[in-house]
């Protein structure tokens, strides 16, 4: 069947590079989602989120109750935060964040009353597909939905895209490419009615007719449950995508399925697609039916240094020692700690940090698992250029990169560079070549910032020579009214004076007069 | 005799108007690199680079009397902005050395005298008699003209301070 020029049933399309990473899902995959139990102290970061982080709106000692706004949204791009449970709030301060830097941020941190009471202001629709595709968008927005596949950007400024692209195509991303992470695998198999539920509210928000969710061939319950809930939705199509890495980025992920590319540098709306995730379908399908804003996520706990990896739904701002505790903690030293998966995951600084809303893994890793070894000059292998699936040549990037020659690797396509990692993968001398477009791209980053700071450094110094020579200007002309008012008032004093020397002469005058006029 | 001193007076007045006349008409405009230069320049008249503001500085770098790496405030991004304007190469090893550094104000030393921000080009410290200083690091250059006018010598030059949006990983060790 051809819909809208995609080939819906027949081939998929084919997208260049990739790797097979072996996927390590079983681990974690036959482990229903299990409810954490609520820790102790919740600290809840302000930015988890792209964009501008959140203001916070309570106070110390404040109570709050489960699913209350705890910090606003600041700006178009930013997401409110919520409280995860009722409780007190005993800290506005900073905490080491959920960053591979381990730096300290602003935090909230919410000790919990253990009663779980929601706030009686919660209520979901009864139909959501009667509201306006607008006020979906804006109870998205006020749920506090981010992407939860990572990326975290927030939910509602995609879903107002229809007001700038026509769009015709939701694709669910349920590929879960990444190595270990089970986590929207067992959403889909266990919450299949709900995120596709989710999936249908979001359609409706966008406008589109088409909704085409791909879920990696290495999954076949999830595409059996999702198939099988899909059927009695005829606009809805659920696509087996064949097992590779980066399947689930989603520039690939939409060529995949519909042949197109995106342009370099632009959006997936450019070709009238939005990519959602199912965990984000889910809390969509919660923040619209039930009301609920996002409050927790589902975590996959695993790694062979993990005792009894699990699938864990946790509250946001729980620490990931709470997670790795429930799981029966380490079975070993684990040699490496990430949050995420093994090729886009984030280095963990340390355990005490936060579950945020963009965290989809914790894993904790033995040194077999990693095969870290030390890098090896460059062969010139160009395996890395077969890998890469953005049709880039990581092994002249990195040695732009290396010299210091950051503009040579933007020629050579440094910012089309999804970091997805399969270069540094396959790189038989193990050189970080991600590593090094990583840094490359924080550099440029800072440089753009630097050079925006120094237009607007030169814009207040501009603004105050400008409020100085007014304030002068100002001051001279109050001087030379008052050296005016002073002149007139001279001028006054003298006529005065003048009248009054006249009106004595004359008086003076009128005496001698009088006088003459006696003597006479 | 009185040929000589008329043809002489003509020919010296005729060419005198020709040169004035070229003078107006075919003046050659004031090099408008310097302008340009200026345009990039901070503009916050520090004096850093030794030039009285970013005005002489300005006609310095344009005059290739001074380095494109002459701005401290406006450290290695400006320095390469500059040195791809004039179409030089410079050096700019020795700009990593001088990363941007920006006021710090120590509270405990801080007397509130309005001094420092009275002195500051940019607007970046906010205060007021007999309160505690605070410098904006957004909009601090590192220009340094706060620290000298300190009678209690209480702010320092440092690295901004690092958050999660400055922060970049660092280059990967490789073979």
């Amino acid at each position: 069947m051809n819909v809208l020029g995609f080939n819906l049933f027949g081939e998929l399309h084919g997208i260049r590079g990739g790797v097979h990473p072996d996927d390590r899902k079983s681990l974690a995959a036959g482990q229903p989602i299990e409810d954490l139990p609520l820790p102790g102290l919740l600290h809840i970061p302000l930015q988890q989120h792209i964009g501008a982080a959140a203001n916070p709106v309570v106070q110390r000692r404040q109570q709050v109750r489960k699913g209350e706004v705890i910090a606003h949204a600041q700006g178009a791009v930013s997401a409110p935060i919520h409280a995860p449970t009722s409780g007190r709030i005993v800290g506005l301060g900073l905490y080491p964040a959920n960053h591979p830097s381990g730096l300290n941020v602003r935090t909230i941190t919410l000790q919990p009353d253990g009663e779980d009471r929601w706030h009686p202001d919660i209520r979901g629709v009864e139909d959501p597909f009667a509201l306006e595709p607008a006020e979906v968008a804006k109870r998205v927005a006020a749920a506090g939905i981010v992407g939860m596949g990572g990326a975290t950007f927030p939910s509602a400024v995609k879903l107002n895209l229809r007001n700038r692209y026509s769009l015709h195509t939701l694709v669910i991303n349920g590929a879960e490419c990444e190595p270990y992470l089970t986590c929207d695998d067992r959403l889909m198999r266990e919450h299949t009615a709900q995120v596709l539920d989710g999936v249908r509210i979001m359609a409706h928000a966008l406008g589109v007719s088409r909704i085409i969710i791909g879920i990696e061939g290495n999954k076949p319950e999830a595409l059996a449950a999702m198939r099988e809930a899909a059927a009695e939705h005829a606009e809805v199509s659920v696509v087996k995508l064949p097992t590779r890495y980066p399947m689930g980025s989603e520039k690939h992920l939409v060529q995949t399925l519909t042949g197109k590319e995106t342009p370099a540098r632009g959006l997936t709306a450019d070709i009238g697609v939005v990519v959602h995730n199912p965990a984000t379908a889910f809390a969509v399908h919660e923040a619209l039916r039930l009301g609920r804003p996002l409050i927790s996520r589902v975590v996959t706990v695993t790694g062979q240094a993990v005792a009894q990896p699990k699938n864990l739904r946790v509250p946001i701002g729980t620490r990931v020692q709470a997670l790795v505790d429930h799981c029966g903690g380490f079975s070993e030293e684990p040699a490496k700690l990430i949050s995420g998966g093994p090729m886009m995951g984030q280095p963990l600084a340390e355990l005490r940090v936060p579950i945020m809303k963009g965290s989809n893994g914790v894993l904790a890793l033995t040194p077999a698992e990693t095969g870290q070894r030390a890098p090896a000059p460059c062969i010139r292998c160009a395996s890395c250029v077969g890998a890469c699936p953005c049709g880039l040549v990581p092994l002249t990037m990195a040695a732009h990169v290396r010299t210091g020659d950051l503009d040579g690797a933007v020629d050579q396509g440094l910012m089309d560079c999804i970091g997805c990692g399969s270069c540094a993968y396959v790189c038989p001398a193990h050189i970080p070549l991600v590593q090094f477009f990583n840094h490359a791209k924080g550099e440029l980053a800072a440089r753009g910032r630097a050079k925006q700071k120094q237009t607007e450094t030169k814009r207040l110094a501009e603004a105050r020579t400008a409020r100085i020579e007014a304030q002068k200007q100002a001051k001279r002309a109050a001087m030379a009214k008052r050296k005016a008012e002073q002149a007139a008032q001279k001028a006054k004093e003298q006529a005065k004076e003048q009248a009054k020397e006249q009106a004595k002469e004359q008086a003076a005058a009128k005496a001698d007069h009088v006088e003459a006029a006696e003597a006479n | 005799m009185i040929a000589a001193i008329l043809s002489l007076s003509v020919l010296g007045l005729g060419l005198g108007a020709l040169l004035g006349i070229a003078a107006r008409y075919l003046a050659v405009e004031e090099s408008p690199i310097v302008g340009q230069v200026e345009e990039l320049l901070p503009g916050s008249q520090c004096g850093q680079c030794g030039y009285p503001g970013c005005g002489p500085a300005a006609a310095a770098v344009a005059a290739g009397e001074a380095p494109v790496t002459l701005c401290p405030p406006g450290g290695r991004a400006l320095a390469e902005e500059l040195a791809a304007l004039l179409g030089v190469t410079a050096d700019f090893s020795g700009m990593a050395a001088q990363a941007p550094q920006v006021a710090h104000i120590h509270e405990r030393l801080c007397v509130g005298c309005t001094k420092c921000f009275k002195r500051c080009p940019t607007d970046a410290i906010i205060g007021a008699n007999d309160q505690i200083h605070a410098v904006f690091e957004d909009a601090c250059t590192g220009c340094g003209k706060c620290v000298d006018a300190c009678p209690t010598e209480c702010i320092e030059l440092r690295a901004p301070t690092q958050t999660l949006s400055n922060w970049v990983w660092p280059v990967p060790e490789a073979a």
